[in-house]
Formats: C-alpha cells, sequence, structure tokens
C-alpha cells in the first residue's frame, strides 16, 4: 500500500482542488483495478467495520512508543486525530512492503474475528514496518471515519476524469447498496447490471441557503414554495416489490424504518419519492430526538415503534413507470406526485403530501416564513418551477429560506481543544445559563466565531483555567456569547432539562458581564 | 526546601542575591539575555548583558540600548553569584545561562536543541542541580529526523520547482531560521533571494557565520530574474502584494509544527518542512538526564505534560511555572513592517 500511502501525502501536500483532483485521478489510472475499488469505497463512506476498538488501539500504540498511557492520551489530545497520533508516536523501519491496498483491507476485516492477542501482535508487527505516513494511512482505515479532506464528490470528479465518463452518471453509478466484496471495479465503474440497479438511489438535490430577502429571485410567480421540515431527508425507492429508503448520508436505512415497507401493499411499481422522514405524535410532528431515537437502536423495538412512529411527507417524484423523470419540470413532477397520493388509500398514513403555500408576492412568502415554527418546521424552501431535479449541491433552482434562529445570551464555562486544524487551539465550549444563582451547562458549541476571535478565546482559557478533567479546562465565567439554535426540546438526558439543535456562537457580547447572561427560565420559555 | 536562588515574578525569573533578571518581560534594571528572539530579548531595560555574537542581533532589533557582550564560559559575578554563558545551539548567539551561589547550580536555558545546525555553537551539558528548560515540543508526538534527510527533501523540492518553472518561497523567522536554511539551500540549484527584513539580519550574522551569498530583492530587480529560483521570506509576507509579483510560485514552511498535518492546512503553503530549532521529545529527555539535575522547572510549551512525565517516570522534582515566553508562536508570528517589505 505504498502507492496508496503515497497518495494520501500528495493530497495533503496540496490546498488546491485542482491538484488534489489530479493527483487522485493519476492513482485511479494507475493502481491496481481492486486497489481502486477500495479507494472508491473508503472515499464514499463504506469503510468496514472497525476491526479493533480504539481503547485497545491505544493502549498498543503507548506500549509500542514506550510510554504511559496518560501521555498518549494527552499528545492525542493535542494532536487531535488519533491516526496521526499512532503514526507520531510509534518508532518504525521502513520496509519495502509489497502488500497492496486491498490485501491490507482483507486483513482487517479478517483481523476483526482474531482473538484479542493476535489481533495486538498484528497491528504491532505491521505498524514497525511503516514509514510515517504509511502508519498513519493503514491506522486512519482502522480508526473512526475515513476523513482526509476528499469528499465524496471531489473523489467521483477525479474517478470520472480517469475514466473518462461524465460525473453526473457516474455519481449515479457509485450509490447503491453495493460493497467492494460484491462487485468489481469494472462492473461498478463500467457496467451498469439490473440488480445493482434496482436498489441505487439517485444522486440528492440539496438547496443553497437564502442569505436575504428572496425579492432577487425575481418573479415570483416562476417558483413555489413549501415549508422545510425538520426531519430526516430520505429517499424512498419501491422497485421489482421491493421498499429501499436512503438517508442522505447514503446509508441504506430501511431496517430503520420497518413500519414504511408497509408501502408496498398499494404503491405502483417502478415509483421513486423524495421526502422527509417524520414522527407522528398523535395530531403533531415528533421532535428531532424523536427521531433521532429511531436512528440510534440496532433494532427497533415495538414498543419504540409504537412510541414514535414514522412517516414520509413526500415533495418530489424522480421516477414514476420506472423511467427517470428528473429532467421533467418541477411542475410536472409535482403535478405527477399529487396524481399518484390521490390514489393511495384514504386511510393510510405512511405518506403525506408536503402541501404548497400560495403565495402572490414576496411579501406575503416573508409572512408565511413568519408563521413557519409555528406549522412545525424550520423555514420554507423556495422552487424553481420550470427547474429539473439537480444532482448534489448546486445554486440556482432550489433555496432553503431557514426562520431566524432563536438566541440567548450564555456563559463560557469549559473548552476543549478543537480538532484537524484547530488542534492547537482551544475552540470548543461548553455554554452555562443562570438557575438561581448557579451556572447550569445547556449547549456545546465549536463554530461561528472567527480566527482571531478563536485566538482571542483561546488565550483567555489557558490564562483562566481554574480546573483541569483530562482535556476540559474549566474557566473562570466571565465571557457571554449570544448563542443561536434552530429548535429546543424537553431532555431528560441534559442536566438543564432541555436539548437544543445546532447551537453555534452567533457573536460574542464582549459588552455584556457574566451575570447579564440569560437564565434557564428564560430558555425554558421557548419550548 | 525552596531554593532563593532564582524566583518567579511578574517581571522574570529574577535572581534575588544578585538583583538581576534573565530574559525579563517587564522592564528592569540588569537583564541577563540568553537570545535575540524578541520573547527573551524585550525592549526597556536599563542593560542587557548577553553573549558578544547576540549582542549585535539585539542592538539591531531594539535600537539604541545598554549592551555589553560577554564570552562563553567567562566568569560574571555580582554580590557573590556565579553568572556564565554557554551555548544553548538554539541559534546563532543563543546562551544557556548558568548560576551558582554557595555550592547551589541552576541552569536556565532559553531555548534550545541538541543537533548541531552547523551555524550556531553547538549545545553544550551543562550539570547543575536544578534545570529550568523551556519544552516548545515536549511531547513524544514530535521527533526530528536528522537535518541532513530534511534539507535533501528541501533541495529536491526546490530542483522540482525550478523544473516547472516556479519560483520557490521558503517562510522563515528572520533571525535563525532563514539564515540555517541558507546554510544548507544547495546553490548550485540556482540563486538565493531575501526579503530585506532577512537580509538586514542575514548581514550581522555574517560578521562570525559562513553563509552563502544572497541578494535582496529591492523595488528595481527584475522579476525574470527571480524567476525559478529560491526566496527566502518572513512568514507574515504570506498572501502580501509583495508575494505577488513573483507569480508562478510554490510555498513552503520549515517548523517543527510541520509535523502535524493540521498546522500545514492552516497556514496554507504548499509543503510543510519539519524543521525546528527547539529540542524534541527525545531531545529534551536527554538534556534532562545529561544535567544530572534533581529538579526541572518548565518555562513554556507542554509544560504540564512534561514537568508530569519527569515526576512520574524519572522520579524527578518537576514543576511549570508560566512565563511569556512563547516559543515557536512568537517566531512564527514575527511581523515586518512595510516599508522593510521592498527596500
Amino acid at each position: 500500500m505504498k502507492d496508496f500511502a503515497l497518495l494520501i501525502k500528495d493530497l495533503d501536500s496540496t490546498n488546491s482542488t485542482n491538484k488534489k483532483v489530479k493527483y487522485l485521478s493519476e492513482y485511479f489510472s494507475t493502481a491496481e483495478p481492486k486497489d481502486r475499488l477500495w479507494t472508491i469505497a473508503l472515499l464514499s463512506h463504506r469503510r468496514p467495520k472497525r476491526p479493533v476498538n480504539t481503547t485497545r488501539l491505544r493502549e498498543w500504540a503507548s506500549e509500542l512508543a514506550s510510554i504511559p498511557l496518560w501521555l498518549f492520551e494527552e499528545s492525542y489530545h493535542i494532536v487531535g486525530d488519533l491516526a496521526e497520533t499512532i503514526a507520531l508516536v510509534i518508532p518504525g523501519e521502513p520496509e519495502a512492503e509489497t502488500i497492496s491496498l486491498h490485501q491490507r483491507m482483507e486483513e482487517l476485516i479478517a483481523l476483526r474475528s482474531l482473538p484479542e492477542e493476535e489481533q495486538k501482535e498484528y497491528l504491532s508487527n505491521t505498524w514497525m514496518t511503516f514509514d510515517h505516513y504509511e502508519r498513519f494511512a493503514f491506522t486512519k482505515l482502522l480508526t473512526g471515519g475515513f476523513r482526509i479532506g476528499i469528499s465524496q464528490k471531489l473523489m467521483t470528479r477525479a474517478l470520472a476524469r480517469a475514466t473518462e465518463q461524465e460525473e453526473d452518471i457516474l455519481a449515479y453509478k457509485l450509490m447503491g447498496n453495493w460493497t467492494p466484496e460484491t462487485t468489481t471495479f469494472h462492473d461498478l465503474v463500467y457496467s451498469d447490471s439490473k440488480e445493482a440497479q434496482k436498489s441505487r438511489p439517485y444522486p440528492f438535490y440539496l438547496a443553497y441557503a437564502l442569505e436575504d430577502a428572496p425579492d432577487q429571485l425575481g418573479d415570483p410567480t416562476e417558483w413555489m414554495a413549501e415549508y422545510k421540515w425538520d426531519g430526516i431527508r430520505g429517499q424512498l425507492i419501491y422497485r421489482d416489490g421491493e421498499i429501499f429508503v436512503w438517508s442522505r448520508g447514503e446509508e441504506l436505512v430501511t431496517d430503520k424504518f420497518p413500519e414504511l415497507e408497509g408501502l408496498s401493499s398499494f404503491l405502483p411499481d417502478g415509483v421513486v419519492l423524495d421526502g422527509e422522514i417524520l414522527v407522528r405524535k398523535g395530531n403533531t410532528l415528533g421532535s428531532f430526538n424523536d427521531l433521532q431515537k429511531r436512528l440510534g437502536r440496532k433494532t427497533v423495538s415495538k414498543k419504540l415503534l409504537e412510541e414514535n412512529p414514522v412517516f414520509m411527507m413526500v415533495y418530489d417524484l424522480l421516477e414514476w413507470e420506472g423511467k427517470d423523470i428528473r429532467q421533467r419540470s418541477q411542475k410536472e413532477r409535482r403535478s405527477l406526485l399529487e396524481q399518484l397520493l390521490r390514489q393511495l388509500p384514504d386511510q393510510q398514513d405512511l405518506l403525506a403530501l408536503s402541501p404548497l403555500l400560495p403565495f402572490n408576492s414576496w411579501e406575503e412568502l416573508s409572512a408565511l416564513r413568519d408563521g413557519a415554527r409555528e406549522a412545525e418546521s424550520e423555514g420554507l424552501m423556495i422552487k424553481s418551477r420550470q427547474a429539473s431535479y439537480g444532482v448534489g449541491r448546486k445554486k440556482g433552482d432550489w433555496w432553503k429560506w431557514k426562520v431566524d434562529p432563536l438566541t440567548i445570551d450564555a456563559v463560557l464555562t469549559y473548552a476543549m481543544r478543537g480538532h484537524g486544524r484547530r488542534t492547537n487551539l482551544f475552540t470548543d465550549y461548553t455554554f452555562a445559563l443562570w438557575d438561581q444563582g448557579e451556572l447550569v451547562t445547556f449547549a456545546k458549541a465549536y463554530s461561528g466565531l472567527s480566527d482571531a476571535e478563536f485566538r482571542e478565546v483561546d488565550r483567555f482559557v489557558k490564562k483562566n483555567t481554574t480546573d483541569r478533567f483530562g482535556p476540559v479546562r474549566q474557566v473562570t465565567p466571565e465571557l457571554v456569547f449570544e448563542i443561536a439554535f434552530e429548535g429546543i426540546a424537553p431532555s431528560s438526558r441534559h442536566k438543564s432539562g432541555v436539548a437544543v439543535r445546532f447551537p453555534r456562537m452567533l457573536r460574542w457580547r464582549k459588552d455584556k458581564k457574566p451575570e447579564e447572561a440569560n437564565t434557564l427560565n428564560d430558555l425554558k420559555a421557548f419550548l | 526546601m525552596k531554593s532563593q536562588l532564582l524566583r518567579f515574578t511578574k517581571k522574570g525569573i529574577y535572581c534575588p542575591p544578585a538583583g538581576v533578571y534573565l530574559d525579563p518581560w517587564r522592564p528592569v534594571e540588569k537583564a541577563l539575555i540568553t537570545h535575540g528572539h524578541s520573547d527573551h530579548s524585550r525592549w526597556g531595560h536599563q542593560q542587557y548583558i548577553t553573549h558578544h555574537h547576540n549582542k549585535p542581533i539585539i542592538e539591531h532589533r531594539l535600537g539604541n540600548i545598554n549592551a555589553k557582550g560577554i564570552a562563553w564560559g567567562e566568569d560574571l559575578t555580582i554580590n557573590n553569584v556565579k553568572f556564565s554563558f554557554h551555548p544553548a545551539g538554539h541559534i546563532p548567539g543563543s546562551s544557556q545561562i548558568r548560576v551558582e551561589h554557595k555550592g547551589e547550580v541552576w541552569v536556565f536555558t532559553g531555548d534550545y536543541k541538541l543537533e548541531n545546525d552547523g551555524i550556531s555553537t553547538p549545545w553544550e551539558p551543562l550539570k547543575c542541580h536544578g534545570f529550568i528548560s523551556e519544552c516548545t515540543f515536549g511531547i513524544p508526538a514530535f521527533n526530528w529526523r536528522p537535518q541532513e534527510e530534511v534539507f535533501d527533501d528541501i533541495n529536491t523540492w526546490w530542483m522540482h520547482n525550478k523544473a516547472d518553472g516556479r519560483t520557490s518561497v521558503l517562510f522563515a523567522y528572520s533571525l535563525g531560521k532563514a539564515q540555517r536554511l541558507l546554510k544548507h539551500l544547495n546553490p548550485d540549484i540556482g540563486q538565493i533571494y531575501t526579503h530585506g527584513a532577512i537580509e538586514n539580519m542575514t548581514e550581522i550574522l555574517r560578521s562570525f557565520t559562513e553563509l552563502p551569498p544572497t541578494i535582496q530583492i529591492t523595488k528595481d530587480t527584475p522579476k525574470a530574474e527571480i524567476a525559478g529560483n529560491l526566496i527566502i521570506a518572513p512568514p507574515s509576507t504570506h498572501g502580501s502584494v509583495w508575494l505577488r509579483k513573483f507569480t508562478p510560485f510554490v510555498t513552503a514552511s520549515a517548523s517543527g509544527w510541520m509535523a502535524f498535518r493540521g498546522a500545514r492546512r492552516r497556514r496554507a503553503v504548499d509543503r510543510g518542512f519539519v524543521l525546528s530549532d527547539h529540542a524534541d521529545w527525545p531531545g529534551l529527555l536527554q538534556a534532562v538526564k545529561e544535567t544530572g539535575c534533581e529538579r526541572v522547572i518548565a518555562t513554556h510549551g507542554y509544560t504540564e505534560v512534561f514537568s508530569r512525565y519527569l515526576r512520574e517516570e524519572m522520579g524527578l522534582d518537576a514543576r511549570a511555572e508560566s512565563t511569556e515566553y512563547e516559543g515557536d508562536t512568537a517566531e512564527e508570528q514575527e511581523k515586518v513592517t512595510s516599508d522593510t517589505t521592498v527596500e
């Protein structure tokens, strides 16, 4: 896997997207086909299950580096990436190894079922035969997600260049339910079998956020609007008598939502729907937390199914009578979708149509947005009536116009070092609100400040640490930040009794003293 | 028993029996200075005592100051406290300061490295009871490769850039790192150009160190003449109008932090070379062992982790003290005024 390690090193050595595409496409033209296939799998979130848990990895690595475990842990917190830490602390004499990436991957898959002693022996021996980058790339294969700053989109572009194909077509081929064990590079990239097609979803079309008022979009009659639902974006496929549900992360989640399989009894064959999976609570919608319970469990219990039943709020039709209709206009797809839903039995509660919101002017739409939160949504979606269904995130035809976030002023109480490019700075913060004279933690946030502000807070943290708990620093409660969040729900898991969604720092309130921060009761008033 | 020989005060490391400070960070009467980096030699002291080689350096940086030069190992006794300066190997003219009083010996390292860099007088181990050490890179993630290997990489990088028709831009602190690079670049590949701030400092160091020839870039330097050659520039010129004139070029940074993947991306340089003027983890441990000391005070860097290791794994009386030394951070953030940029 020397060439693979070299690829990672090359990709690491530049910030230019063009160069990254060049390096990757060169690799896709020269590497062994089996290695190419594995590289596609790794860069499209298809890494096999972790063979060894990370606690063992840390123990074995610190032993091999002859350092105490606490020192390994401290180093890890500073370096910020487990594979990189292991690569840095373990000494090694690089050997001229000839084992290729796919052989390594097979070894790692087999490693999973070996007794612990043999796992340790294998890893210890292997780590020592590598140079720094090989050790990093290899270890990256067995920790966390394989994130190395290469998106699936970028990988697809490089592969398209190497195989002289259209990027959109290739993106479609790479989707679906395959692993390197069930296909070959040639079958995946060049041929297109019926079986492979059956479960394959279409690439999701993603909306851009509308920053200002929608006036810039021109004539309002060219556009249609719906609520933006706060659930899990999903694609529901019904082909040859089988239901498949895909999440936006291109994960097959059919088994998490078994009730949706009931759709097979009344959907016509050859249909693909795009929509949002939501929890139904009587006549209202469940919170995002309720939905996460459904995703978090390995098996969905009967109790959970009864307490948090799901349905799909559909808003687009991508395949009809077995034909890809993405090229048809939004208007036409919408009318086919409405036609489809009218055919369904009245008592079914698995699909609902996301209603269109009538408006004659942008002012009217703006008023609708103001009421979006009361309608249990997080804002509006604005879609061009004439547009076809795109691939990925493309500017122009779909816009999301979220309601303004809820905000509250909170006090910084704890800090941790960031990860990746922020590994030398304290950038992950915990915030608290007042409750009967005490500060109660309610949210963590790590985004929203400028680099200069992060450096300033970092200096504050280093100078005002009052206690340490492993990597966490407790700091003098002095700095106040305006925290923005999208939604709020009661939670028994949090000390504060509430859970907020997408908390982030909106601004640093240097004008406020800690005692001027909000109270927990102020926050609960949003409930 | 707590030693009274050296104390950490708000102004800096103070020696009460002698009434002098070591590398103080607030203005004092008498300052003993280890080296010329700005976090160790600050403004406003009434008298500066430092090694002969460092004297012209701090005079250049601080202007009209009252500075006295001293030789390696020369005896400087103040109120019965014996001070002497010894090579620290960090940059040219950098010293460790040895302090002896009634048989008790302490050594303050300032900044140091163990490897002979070819331009600084090499680090010298000193026996002592107490060792006040930096630990900028005091975690086991830092293990430097021998500098020959790094310079091979740097010269190869330059050669490739030249073949691609691009100018190579190496970012380096103007005092120390710039001259170390200069010393080991292969002049057969091409011409070495310097930014004004670096040229000025290099000129001072030439009086006691042999360095290859350089050409200072001025506003009259024709762009075509520089193409394919190499420029050494301070990190703050990254992304500047001054630098943009030399397009097409490729950038690189040489620093210990380049051992981290994130650091190179954060600096947004095309290439990172791991090359530091500070001791790495094995270097720090070796230094502590060679002093034979019983007590260690870690002044800057990963002080908590480093001192805990010395306590728990080496059985030493070690602790961290907070100071205003910044290690490599100060060096990375060197500011260059725009007037020195062109002339």
